[in-house]
């Protein structure tokens, strides 16, 4: 079998995956902090922009945390951290422009943050008091997504509108426009991701599928989900697959930098398979000592997306004095203000639940809704 | 006037309202080249070209899943579901994201999708394509549930759906495609979301929509040849359910039997069957009866006419009421 079996452009980006070209990582900064050159992928940007990365980590893993704290105490229903993933959202978050748009699941802080989503407002659906505090198209970041994969669907059809528009390969750079589908390794199960896959590459649509493999699926190691690589599928449902470096933000921005241009071109959907791990629970409500051992977080915590970055600095001495305490102080003061911020959270009132449901209210649920008002207004001291 | 078919005033329909909006797109399995396996979208891909009418692949929830993105976008997706028994790998799109979009998102962001569902049987079909599944759909917050039932309002009902800014599940009574009405376009048609009176009569409504219409219809032709003056009512909006023209008509007679092809239990005629209660008990004469399919699976087809309601067992069923 030669490559021209495969067709003679899929692969001239990322290479076939077939011929174990590419099965390697890509890998731009290790965990020690060296810069690596790769035959298809340069980091573009100067040490200015890796400070800025570095400051992205820092406040997201610091918000992360603060909404850990929260839940602990009390604060929020639940959480979902994405420590020991930053390095992914971080560097395909910004590989984005603004005319870009991204579909997340529920574990994208980082990328809200790089979207310009007040942290904030990332809370009320896992305080209770909503269920998606941002408005998308402020962000073009959509809302976040508890089925497990549906999204991506959403991703290509929203794809599917900008080639309508005709902002898809138009040769004006400056409105193409690509999406990001953000899903895990657990989510690649779904018929809903196979078939967005199907779609995406019969019409050609502009998609980053951006799989970031956690390793798990709550309880459920990624061998419970396949028996290939991942970015290896995409070549099966026709365009190509790539896995990168998960914990390494230069590497994750450089190959998203080039597969959302790919997309903004006119030239389909990729894969990326971003090489990560989960260093926390899967929620906070989730144990994951049951089923996964200590030795294997240890030896994740080796290959830390922020201290690679750090490292890196420091070795180089790039950075103005003071840079990594005023980062750190910074952090603790967005920790602080998000923790004021939620505390202060107002609970929505009951009839609020009426609102909303639809564009046009029905008259049957506005007597619904007037008739548990009076049931509410028949309570002593009620208002 | 020209007669024309229910399949032929969905497609004027359709091809009225991409007229009239550039964003209004037809998506679905064999919608485009061979203009459906009905011929709903007969000639709308030649019109409107490939891009506005989309032959999609074989995957009911992607179908859904991509209209969703494409309505964040701004398009007004017409989504065909092939046949009623194959809508259920779109469900969770339907249920969980098409319905919910609006309320999680606090109104920011509209979901104006019409899934156009021919449904029912009588038509001889093999399994999975004669089924009546709209109460898991008018269950359902969020989303609008409607039936079309003759040629008139398979024009107009199908252009309210795609103008209204939520989403609208549209069943068509697939037995009664190729039925034909005169269509006067220039009389202007009811409100989408409203129940009428299709035969005014004093002694028991008759409560229907879709294809049970026109056997309702015949049924108080038949009664009325023994002295029975049935009023029927064309119910036409499943959510909402319009109830005001139900109320008065059961006010005035003291008997309503409601009607459709899916299970009676827990159909559409348990709600409607509790409504009336609620609101009409002095009213009442008789307990409001109910004529449906059996709580089977729908049946070989060999046996359909036994499963579906015709017009001896809903006259059976107003001999009932009347008894009472």
């Amino acid at each position: 079998m030669t490559e021209s079996d495969f067709g003679p452009d899929l692969g001239e980006v990322f290479g076939l995956s077939h011929d174990g070209h590419g099965a390697e990582l890509v890998q731009l900064l290790t965990p020690e902090g060296q810069r690596l050159e790769h035959p298809d992928f340069s980091f573009d940007l100067d040490d200015e922009a890796i400070m800025g990365f570095y400051r992205d980590l820092v406040m997201t893993r610091r918000i992360d945390t603060e909404a850990t704290a929260l839940q602990r105490q009390g604060e929020l229903g639940i959480w979902a951290s994405l420590l020991g993933q930053e390095a992914a959202q971080i560097g395909s978050g910004r590989a984005m422009r603004p005319n870009d748009f991204a579909f997340p699941t529920y574990r994208e802080h980082g990328v809200a943050w790089c979207r310009g989503v007040e942290p904030l407002h990332l809370l009320g659906l896992f305080r209770g008091v909503d269920q998606g505090g941002w408005d998308p198209y402020e962000h073009n970041f959509g809302l976040y997504t508890i089925v497990i994969g549906a999204q991506t669907l959403h991703a290509t059809g929203y794809a599917m509108g900008m080639q309508r528009d005709g902002v898809v390969g138009s040769g004006e750079s400056d409105q193409d426009s690509a999406v990001i589908a953000y899903f895990g390794d657990g989510a690649t199960s779904q018929g809903d991701v196979n078939e967005a896959f199907i779609w995406a590459s019969v019409f050609n649509a502009p998609v980053v599928f951006f799989c970031q493999n956690n390793q798990w699926a709550i309880s459920e190691p990624i061998e419970k989900q396949s028996r290939i690589p991942l970015y290896q599928r995409a070549l099966g449902f026709g365009f190509p697959g790539i896995r990168v470096d998960g914990n390494d933000v230069l590497a994750c921005y450089a190959v998203s930098q080039a597969a959302l241009r790919r997309a903004r071109e006119g030239s389909g959907p990729t894969f990326v398979e971003a090489y990560t791990y989960r260093m926390g629970a899967h929620t906070t409500s989730d144990d994951p000592t049951r089923y996964r051992v200590t030795e294997e977080l240890e030896h994740w915590k080796l290959k830390d997306p922020i201290a690679r970055v750090k490292a890196y600095l420091v070795r180089n001495g790039v950075t103005p004095e003071n840079f990594f305490d005023s980062v750190d102080a910074e952090a603790d003061q967005i920790a602080a203000q998000l923790r004021k911020g939620c505390l202060e959270l107002p609970d929505p009132s009951p009839l609020d639940m009426f609102d909303q449901v639809y564009e046009d209210e029905s008259p049957e649920l506005a007597v619904e809704r007037d008739k548990f008002a009076g049931y509410l207004s028949s309570f002593e001291g009620a208002h | 006037m020209a007669q024309i078919t229910l399949a032929k005033a969905v497609n004027n329909g359709l091809r009225a309202a991409m007229d009239a909006n550039p964003k209004v797109l037809v998506m679905g399995e064999d919608v485009g080249k061979l203009g459906g396996v009905f011929r709903v979208t007969d000639g709308l891909q030649k019109d409107f070209g490939e891009d506005r009418v989309i032959d999609t692949p074989l995957a009911e929830a992607g179908i859904l899943g991509t209209a969703v993105g494409l309505a964040m976008r701004g398009y007004r997706p017409v989504c065909e579901i092939q046949f009623d028994g194959f809508v259920y790998p779109a469900f969770d799109q339907i249920v969980c994201q098409v319905a919910k979009i609006h309320f999680r998102s606090q109104g920011r962001l509209t979901m104006p999708i019409v899934i156009r569902i021919p449904f029912g049987g009588g038509i001889g079909a093999v399994e999975h394509h004669s089924e009546s599944p709209e109460a898991y759909f008018a269950h359902t917050a969020g989303l609008k549930v409607v039936a079309c039932a003759n040629p008139i309002d398979g024009y107009w009902m199908i252009q309210q759906a795609i103008s209204t800014d939520d989403p609208v599940v549209f069943f068509e009574p697939k037995r009664r495609y190729w039925e034909k009405a005169e269509l006067d376009e220039d009389r202007p048609p009811a409100p989408l979301f409203t129940s009428r009176v299709v035969r005014p009569g004093r002694d028991v409504t008759m409560l229907a929509y879709g294809p049970m219409v026109k056997t309702c219809l015949e049924a108080a032709a038949a009664a009325a040849e023994e002295g029975k003056d049935i009023e029927v009512i064309d119910l036409r909006t499943l959510s909402p359910l319009d109830m005001g023209p139900v109320h008065e008509s059961v006010r005035k007679t003291g008997r309503a039997v409601v009607v459709h092809e899916a299970p009676v239990n827990l159909g559409m005629g348990s709600e409607i069957a509790a409504r009336i209660t609620e609101e009409c008990f002095y009213s009442l004469e008789a307990p409001v009866m109910r004529v449906g399919g059996f709580d089977t699976p729908y049946p070989p087809s060999r046996v359909e006419e036994e499963y579906l309601p015709d017009l001896d067992r809903v006259l059976d069923m107003v001999d009932r009421s009347l008894a009472f």
